[in-house]
């Protein structure tokens, strides 16, 4: 049968085919054509594959590449080495340790069903801590938060404990099934040998938050996991040289994440030393001289507990020392600060020691503000050498505006009215001109503007973070103030103050008057204001960084330097070494004579002056001290202690300022402590210590040759410290 | 074509003559080198491929465990497909019906106790030490079922009528509803669209084509419409559409394979190089995704010949098709082209983003016994054809 069709078809098919015209047979015509339909279909379909390959692997090639190089790579960043932060002669100020510190991933912890409690439980219980504590350092910090809480980006370790017993950290090593999600590691860890010395103006470090990676790209770049960034001081100015370059391991990952191999490494470069201009030792005479001057003070019945002071070299404005009291030691930030701790350094109450009063302390500069005052006057015209009368009092619009303690001294010259401090000198000066300046159209305000060119008002543009600005009252300024006020001042005004009316009647009726001045005409600049500008009163505010700034530059001939706490930044093997070049902020525009003068007047404060006391005995032929004191007086308080000064008189290499605010006057508390500074710097001991230097005018203090210099020559070193190829650093030469 | 003269046939043959004409005295007479060649050639791709995919160098055993297993189901895979190439196909009724229904009891074993679940579906059946996927022999039975019942007239009839295509359809359920149940959606839309081929090719009534064409939209409207695809199935199909959506999640697979495949550029990483398929970030990459090995470390050069090598054996196999003289052949012809086809494309089309995600293989190139089986011994059915029908001589 089979055979036999198949013998028909054929002939069929030959006919169908042969035959032109004869059509194909009903059974195969359809199939015929719609197996060409098909082949086209096919080769269509296959063809599209081949564009869309195409497609995929060349014009978009390089974007897979990229994406597969993210998918099957991972990169490991291995932190660098942080450097040190060295004093001018090579002694650590902040050096590096290691420690073992616990940590735990925050993300693996809140997977699992009670929040990791039971695994920080047996974190607590080895390392012996409280569980709760452990517990609290894995909350993120916010504004709910408080703490112990951590204050980095949750993806980065949490640190549980920091600075454990070698034990401990072996447990939870070997026994890694018990402390899921809880490591144990090595870890790098600042140390402060010095303990507080310094402590504000060093800063300290804390966990990379959230948001500075997102604002920062090099810190995104190089994130490590365990990053800490510089928060203040030196070590968030310095931050990306003393941080150094992470290095970069890459790994080549499945898709387990499991890794198989090392694709490719980059070794971390270890951060650069940083050289301070801070010379140790001054900074340790300076904050003991500080604190024992804080203790005179209160002895003699004064509520000072607060103290900054701070040294400059004036050929450079490099800072030689920075102290403010109270001070703190910065390992407390460790391993997470606890709450405590955290509000005590920023509380008023413990004398907020985190803050550097150095550069944020706004003080009145009282009588050290004389010299601006002084080139104002002869500036605005008066005659230099002259001779200007001191009487006890002189009498500007309805107030009468004392001397101090109402002393009168008759005729002098402006020499003279520096030595005694005279304050009616000044304020005739600044009454006169005031007046000139009132029948003008554009007043000249010679005494603003001569205050702003010693560089007070603004910024010093120190490498350090947070400085303030102090104040120079200007009429703009006292005319954006009265119109921020007024309201306030009208209501008082009107309704006077019942509170303090019930305790003190007359103080309330004065205030009373002040604020309905204030009301009416707060806005002017009245003579009173500009009386009391001149004496660096009223409204005008420095720092202690300002003041030592504005002494360096008299002293050095009129430049005003921006001060510089960093010196050099040097590699970790020594081979590169940056100076930190000081820099030009301005020059004095104040005529050589005049400034000759004023160095001349500032050189017999300590001599006969109202520091003459305070450096009785102090062998002026040898190092000769030149200064001004300074006693700025507020409302109901005691006045806040000023010296600013600078040694030697004759060849200025130094200038020191010293302010105790609530300490007393200048001359009392602020120029003993400066004499203690200088003793300490130059090497001079006492003779016949009787505790009560500076005010007994028969007994007074020999200082003596014979101590060892803090500064031999009495100052700062040109050379480098000297970090050798092995990492081991040598004192600069003369150490 | 050849047209060697073979000796005249005996008009007479006893039973034991006529079997062993069947098997050996009726040999082949051509062999289409080209076919034959292109599917050698992919096969040894696919060995390559394999190899890269699967080289483990710490497995107990070998680390090139998977190609050896491989290079045995070959080995078996060309015997079966060139006893098939033997067998005169020119008696479907003798045949035919027996391998259909054996290929369904198999098919539907996987549903008993047999069976074992791997991926969420019970495709496989184990007999004694060996394993087999039924639903690959399915495809057979199913195309020589149906050829046959579309291809060979009864009493004189000129094109299938109404009552074969009825008959036609009732073998076509039997294998779709098992694929079904397993469930084994990709299987059971390759089942469709082979059958939907053939009839269409057949020169059944016009009607019935369109009218099967119109049930096939209906079907995939109703499965959509009525939510007949389990979760998974649905999310394959709409990742399909954008990868990106849930690229950790569903899109996963379709996103890990677009970017192995495009990283490979024009000529890419090299055999054993690519660090995709070395991280193993591809999901199934020796079965279903053998496809992006070729594409990230053959790059675009050895990506473009597979689907060349490919798509020349599907056009050798509608050449064949359009020489058969006999519809049953020329139809078996059809219904390989068409599954060979529907694989082909939706395979590759699924790892370069153009196709949902499916499991289906690539013919030829990725690893798996069953269906490497299964392929040459329908590849063995169409060289049969080639060699004995007498359109070619």
């Amino acid at each position: 049968m089979a055979w036999m069709r198949r013998r028909q078809r054929r002939t069929r098919r030959r006919a169908g085919g042969a035959a032109p015209g004869g059509g194909p047979t009903p059974r195969t015509a359809p199939g015929r054509r719609g197996l060409v339909l098909a082949q086209v279909l096919v080769l269509a379909l296959f063809a599209a594959l081949g564009v869309r390959l195409w497609y995929l692997q060349v014009p978009m090639g390089e974007h897979f590449a990229r994406l597969a190089e993210a998918t099957h790579t991972q990169d490991l960043v291995v932190p660098a080495t942080r450097g040190l932060i060295l004093d001018q002669a090579g002694r650590p100020l902040v050096r590096n340790r290691t420690a073992l510190v616990v940590s735990a991933d925050w993300h693996a912890l809140q997977a699992m069903p009670d929040q990791g409690a039971e695994v920080l439980e047996r974190v607590a219980e080895v390392v012996d801590e409280p569980a709760d504590t452990i517990k609290q350092r894995t909350r993120l910090c916010g504004p709910e938060v408080s703490r112990p809480c951590w204050p980095g980006s949750p993806y980065q370790p949490v640190t549980l404990a920091d600075d454990v017993d070698p034990r401990a950290a072996l447990q939870i090593m070997e026994r890694s099934e018990d402390f899921p999600a809880v490591s144990a590691q090595h870890l790098a860890v600042r140390d402060y040998p010095n303990g507080e010395l310094a402590s504000q103006a060093l800063g300290y470090l804390q966990p990379v938050t959230q948001e500075e990676l997102e604002a920062r790209e090099e810190l995104r770049k190089q994130y490590s996991g365990v990053d800490q960034v510089g928060r203040d001081g030196l070590e968030a100015t310095y931050d990306a040289e003393l941080r150094g370059t992470a290095g970069v391991r890459t790994l080549a990952v499945n898709n387990r994440g499991e890794v198989t191999g090392v694709v490719d490494e980059q070794r971390p470069e270890p951060g650069m030393h940083l050289v301070s201009t801070i010379d140790q030792r001054v900074q340790k005479t300076v904050e003991e001289a500080l604190r024992r001057g804080i203790e005179r003070a209160r002895g003699a019945g004064h509520p000072a507990s607060t103290a900054a002071g701070v040294v400059m070299d004036v050929r450079t404005g490099g800072i030689v020392a920075s102290a403010s009291l109270p001070s703190y030691d910065p390992s407390v930030w460790q391993g997470g600060i606890d709450q405590g701790t955290f509000e005590e350094l920023l509380s008023e109450k413990a004398g907020s020691p985190l803050t550097s009063r150095v550069m944020q302390g706004q003080y009145p500069p009282a009588s050290t503000f004389k010299v601006s005052s002084l080139a104002a006057g002869v500036k605005g015209g008066k005659p230099l050498r002259g001779t200007y009368s001191c009487p006890s009092s002189i009498s500007v619009g309805n107030r009468s505006f004392e001397n101090y303690e109402g002393s009168a001294h008759g005729a002098l010259s402006l020499h003279r009215a520096i030595v005694v401090s005279c304050n009616t000198v000044f304020y005739q000066m600044a009454y006169d001109e005031w007046r000139r300046d009132e029948r003008k159209k554009k007043p000249d305000d010679v005494f603003a503007r001569t205050a702003e060119d010693f560089g007070f008002g603004q910024p010093t543009g120190v490498d350090l973070p947070h400085e303030a600005a102090g104040r120079i009252p200007t009429r703009e300024w006292k005319r954006e103030l009265w119109e921020a006020t007024k309201e306030d001042s009208c209501k008082r005004a009107k309704e006077g103050y019942p509170g303090v009316a019930e305790e003190d009647p007359g103080r309330a009726s004065y205030l009373q008057r002040v604020a309905k001045e204030n009301c009416t005409d707060g806005y002017r600049w009245r003579a009173g204001d500009a009386v009391n500008f001149s004496i660096g009163q009223g409204d005008v505010l420095v720092t202690p960084l300002q003041l030592v700034r504005a002494y360096a530059a008299v002293a050095n001939g009129g430049t005003l330097w921006e001060p510089r706490v960093g010196k050099a930044l040097v590699s970790a093997d020594g081979e590169t070494v940056e100076r930190i070049e000081p820099e030009e902020a301005g020059k004095l525009d104040v005529p050589p004579e005049v400034l000759t003068y004023i160095q001349k007047a500032v050189t017999q404060v300590p001599k006969e002056g109202t520091a003459r006391g305070a450096f009785g005995g102090f062998p002026q032929n040898e190092v000769s001290i030149a200064g001004k004191t300074g006693s700025g007086s507020a409302l109901n308080s005691d006045s806040t202690a000023w010296f600013a000064s600078y040694a030697p008189a004759d060849d200025p290499r130094l200038a020191v300022v010293v302010v105790v605010p609530k300490g007393g006057t200048g001359g009392e508390t602020a120029a003993p402590i400066v004499r203690e500074i200088y003793e300490g710097i130059y090497g001079f001991t006492r003779e016949g210590e009787d505790g009560e230097d500076g005010k007994a005018e028969g007994g007074e203090d020999k200082s003596v040759k014979g101590g060892d210099p803090d500064l031999p020559g009495g100052e700062p070193l040109e050379e480098l410290p000297d970090v050798r190829p092995d990492g081991t650093i040598g004192l600069a030469a003369g150490e | 074509m050849s047209t060697t003269r073979s000796a005249p046939e005996p008009l007479r043959r006893g039973a034991a003559s006529r079997a062993f004409h069947t098997v050996a005295g009726n040999r082949p007479r051509r062999l289409d080198w080209t076919l034959a060649g292109g599917v050698l050639a992919l096969t040894a791709i696919g060995t390559l491929l394999l190899a890269a995919a699967t080289y483990e160098p710490g497995h107990p055993e070998s680390p090139l465990a998977y190609v050896e297993r491989h290079l045995m189901h070959v080995g078996v895979a060309l015997v079966a497909g060139s006893a098939v190439a033997f067998v005169d196909y020119r008696k479907p009724r003798a045949y035919a019906p027996v391998v259909f229904t054996a290929s369904s009891v198999l098919l539907a074993l996987v549903l008993s106790p047999l069976g074992e679940v791997v991926n969420g579906s019970r495709s496989w059946v184990a007999l004694g030490p060996v394993q087999l996927q039924p639903s690959e022999f399915a495809k057979v039975g199913l195309v020589l079922m149906v050829a046959m019942v579309l291809g060979e007239p009864r009493d004189g009839e000129t094109a299938p009528t109404s009552r074969d295509v009825l008959f036609s359809l009732g073998a076509m359920a039997v294998p779709l509803a098992l694929v079904m149940l397993q469930p084994d959606l990709g299987t059971g839309m390759v089942v469709g669209v082979t059958y939907l081929a053939m009839l269409t090719l057949s020169g059944a009534p016009l009607r019935w084509i369109a009218g099967m064409l119109a049930c096939g939209v209906a079907a995939v409207a109703a499965v959509w419409w009525f939510g007949l695809l389990k979760a998974y199935q649905l999310a394959r199909f709409t990742s399909f559409l954008d990868p990106s959506v849930d690229a950790r999640g569903t899109g996963y697979n379709a996103n890990q394979a677009m970017i192995a495949v495009g990283s490979g550029g024009i000529s890419g990483t090299g055999l054993f190089r690519g660090e995709q398929t070395a991280g193993r970030f591809v999901p199934e990459q020796h079965t279903d995704f053998i496809f992006t090995v070729a594409g990230e470390e053959l790059g675009f050069v050895g990506g473009i010949a597979v689907i060349a090598l490919l798509a020349l054996v599907l056009m050798r196999i509608l050449r064949i098709a359009a020489g058969c003289e006999q519809p049953y052949a020329r139809l078996v012809c059809v219904g390989v082209a068409a599954w060979f086809a529907f694989q082909g494309f939706i395979n590759i089309g699924m790892t370069i983003g153009v196709t949902p995600i499916t499991g289906i293989p690539l013919p030829f190139v990725s690893y798996g016994g069953s269906a490497t089986i299964a392929n040459m011994c329908a590849v063995g059915l169409v060289l049969g054809v080639h060699a004995r029908d007498r359109g070619f001589e």
